[in-house]
């Protein structure tokens, strides 16, 4: 039967186990997708996400051009080298998809995230936030006798490690607008 | 040609202007506008289905057998929701097909309303794209956009949800654009240097073979002829999947039958030890390639494909190449030709003998009977009557469906209409309606099995109403055969509700609807009672009973791989082991 004498693998590779000839390490990319701005597009682009099992890691929509009708979804994701291609080409085929850019791979870009953090407490905690706030130019954009709510700006990374860092302070609220991302220079 | 008129009135100019002659549907309370416009004109012809599943593969029938859309009607709530399985099926096959459904009117949306449902909501996954319209003066223009959707790049199925406010209410008509101005223009003719790549790996090859599928069926007749003239220009061999079979003729001399998990043993082993695949308009879906990492494990890859997305997602490929397929063929046939017609001839005629090695095998052979009509036999039999007819088959899906794959021949494109992607049983004789429709002189035979059919029998009335002569071919094993077949192979023996118990008598039923019905139990019988259906001027319900527990073969059991093959009832135990059963 086996005429060719090509060597048996193992059966227990399914029909469905994608092998990757690109390699198996799991990146994150940030993607800019430029879609018309008609009802339903976010669920469009939400439930291909979902549909395929691709992931989504943070997720940023708005209008971008109102006269053009335009949105821009910024999308941070992370898969395989080939997943991240089959990713780019699935949004590429929807109808009000206009354009995907894959800012991971076409050059430097900047990367931003804005977020508010509440931190409740007196004393020794108040005084170390305020100055960790300082360290890290968070604002203060409400403070009350027991709370301030902190407005910080910058990569995730940053927004991370100052939440991390404000955690034993008396952290007890954050809202973090996910990320905004744009290709460097012309 | 901007004119006043209410919505109604637009969706039927629309129509008009698109080009469309007949629509598939199912009246209710939120089309009833439209239905009084049809009403009212003649141009347009609208069949009335008996369920709304059935207006969808019968305008899936409609679209394949024609290369044009089909179009369906359907009201709010069920209707739309009935509709569904269709538009999954036309997706996962690539039809072009307009779904309007009609929805509550604006003012009720979101309330629970009697026959709301979350229409675009639901349809969003199984359509290319889907509109709905809250505006009348936006109603004219959606719907030629979505003529142009389903049409374009890759054909697919579209909705738009239509309230019937905006059906009652005045606006502007805005006629088919000459040029469509909208940014969703797929790319079809293929790059230059890949093509050049391809062409020039192709003259080396010594191992080649040609995998086409449904893309070049979809690109028209063109593209199955310049696939007609790059295949015997060559001399490579070539294959196809379900989906294409019939671009390049059954009778021709390079064709070894279709691959795949049901394929021939020649069209699969040459796809294994082949040294360049040139794949045209097929995506390498599972039941192709079989285990995915013993797939053509030495083969240079080009594979020619209009969705950029198609290319890469399962099979690496060397030489990809994004665009229609028939022109991208044309192409490689004129680059081909100015190079000088070049091939490895002295290894491909190796190859070939290598092949006919493996035609030896004989692997569609099956033991005959005297006493029981085996089901292939019943397909050579229909075959060799029928041929010199002009004619189409449409499927259901099961084992039946895999032997007419194998004992059919397909001449033309166009010609073969089945349940591919989404294997969706009650397929095929709405379809065979809609096919009998676009095609009313033609022979139209769905060949079904028995538990297929049922699921959408209901459609005789549909068949009788517009007397429209479809043969239903029915190779009643009394089992959901394919089912039965993996159990015996997967699961011991054990049966589990794979009978079909209490069947109708078919005779009675074909007599209930006022169509005509035969039985024939004898294989002695079988070519006269062959000939009663082709001739008889009406629909017919065929009763073929053959042989119940029949096996198809040859068979890739999932997770193995392409030189994995079963061939008979001899090589089948312990076939499938391990997590290969974990598989559909
Ligand atoms: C709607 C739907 N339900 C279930 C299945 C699973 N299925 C595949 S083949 C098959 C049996 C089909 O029986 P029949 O139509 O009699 O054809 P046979 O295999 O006996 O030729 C079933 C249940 C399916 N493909 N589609
Ligand atoms: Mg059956």
């Amino acid at each position: 039967m086996n005429a060719l004498h090509i060597k048996k693998g193992s059966s227990r590779k399914s029909a469905y186990d994608l092998k990757n000839p690109l390699g198996d390490i799991v990146e994150t990319h940030t993607l800019a997708v430029i879609v018309d701005n008609e009802a339903g597009v976010l669920a469009r682009v939400i439930g291909l996400f979902s549909g395929r099992g691709y992931n989504i890691d943070s997720l940023t929509v708005a209008e971008t051009d109102h006269e053009g009708h335009r949105s821009r979804i910024t999308i941070v994701t992370t898969g395989t080298p080939a997943v991240i291609e089959q990713i780019k080409a699935q949004l590429g085929r929807l109808v009000p998809v206009h354009d995907v850019h894959d800012l991971t791979v076409e050059g430097r870009a900047v990367e931003r995230e804005l977020a508010m953090i509440k931190v409740a407490g007196t004393g020794d905690k108040r005084v170390e936030a305020m100055r960790l706030a300082d360290i890290f130019r968070a604002n203060v954009v409400d403070s009350t006798l027991e709370s301030f709510v902190f407005e910080i700006t910058g990569t995730s990374e940053k927004v991370d490690a100052f939440i991390d860092l404000m955690r034993p302070l008396g952290l007890t609220d954050i809202a973090r607008t996910g990320v905004a991302a744009m290709a460097r220079g012309t | 040609m901007a004119r006043k008129m209410t919505g109604a009135q637009m969706v039927v100019q629309a129509l008009k202007d698109q080009g469309v002659d007949t629509v598939f549907g199912y009246p209710g309370g939120a089309v009833l506008p439209i239905y009084d416009e049809i009403f009212q004109q003649n141009e347009i012809k609208h069949i009335l289905v008996r369920h709304e599943q059935g207006a969808t593969h019968a305008a899936e029938g409609y679209a394949r057998s024609t290369g044009k859309p089909g179009v369906v009607l359907v009201t709010s709530g069920p209707g739309a929701t009935n509709a569904v399985t269709g538009m999954t099926d036309a997706l996962m096959d690539s039809i072009p097909m307009v779904v309007l459904s009609g929805q509550v009117p604006t003012f009720l949306i979101g309330n629970d309303a009697f026959q709301e449902a979350d229409t675009v909501g639901i349809t969003r996954p199984c359509t290319k794209h889907n509109w709905l319209v809250k505006d009348t003066e936006k109603l004219s223009e959606t719907i030629h956009q979505a003529f142009h959707v389903a049409t374009s790049g890759r054909p697919g199925p579209v909705l738009v949800d239509i309230p019937k406010d905006v059906q009652f209410a005045d606006g502007t008509y805005k006629g088919k654009p000459d040029t469509n101005t909208s940014h969703y223009q797929p790319r079809t003719k293929g790059d230059a240097d890949a093509i050049l790549a391809a062409v020039e790996a192709l003259e080396k090859a010594k191992r080649p073979i040609i995998y086409s599928g449904g893309g070049v069926i979809n690109s028209g007749t063109h593209a199955s002829a310049a696939l007609r003239a790059l295949t015997d220009g060559t001399g490579f061999p070539i294959t196809s999947t379900l989906m294409g079979l019939g671009a390049y003729p059954a009778s021709g001399k390079s064709w070894l039958g279709m691959l795949g998990m049901h394929g021939t043993y020649e069209a699969n082993m040459a796809m294994h030890g082949c040294d360049y695949m040139l794949c045209v308009g097929a995506r390498f879906d599972d039941r192709i390639t079989g285990r995915v990492d013993a797939f053509s494990p030495n083969s240079f890859k080009v594979h020619i494909d209009i969705d950029p997305s198609s290319i890469n997602k399962i099979i690496h490929v060397d030489v990809p190449i994004v665009g229609d397929t028939g022109s991208v063929l044309e192409d490689i046939l004129t680059l081909w030709k100015e190079r000088g017609s070049k091939t490895n001839s002295e290894g491909i005629a190796k190859w070939w003998q290598q092949i006919a090695e493996w035609k030896k095998v004989d692997c569609l052979r099956y033991n005959a009977s005297k006493t029981t009509i085996k089901p292939q036999y019943a397909l050579q039999r229909l075959e060799a009557l029928t041929k010199k007819y002009d004619r189409y088959i449409t499927t259901e899906v099961g084992q039946h469906q895999m032997w007419a794959a194998q004992f059919l021949g397909f001449e033309d494109p166009h010609r073969w209409m089945t349940s591919g992607g989404l294997g969706t049983m009650g397929y095929g004789f709405p379809a065979s309606i809609g096919v009998q429709i676009a095609h009313p002189d033609s022979l139209v035979i769905n060949v079904a099995g028995e538990a297929s059919w049922l699921m959408n029998m209901q459609e005789m009335g549909t068949a009788v109403q517009y007397n429209l002569p479809v043969k239903q071919f029915i190779l009643n094993n009394e089992r959901l055969g394919m089912v039965r077949q993996w159990q015996q192979l997967l699961h011991g023996e054990r049966y589990s509700h794979s009978w079909s118990e209490s069947l109708p008598d078919f005779v009675k039923l074909a007599d209930a609807f006022g169509a005509k019905g035969i039985l024939c139990t004898d294989p002695a019988d079988l070519d006269d009672a062959i000939m009663e259906m082709i001739t008889y001027d009406g629909p017919v319900i065929f009763d073929c009973l053959v042989e119940k527990h029949e096996n198809c073969f040859p068979m890739i059991p999932s997770g193995k791989a392409h030189n994995d093959m079963l061939l008979g009832e001899a090589s089948t135990d312990g076939a499938i082991t391990g997590a290969g059963g974990a598989l559909v």
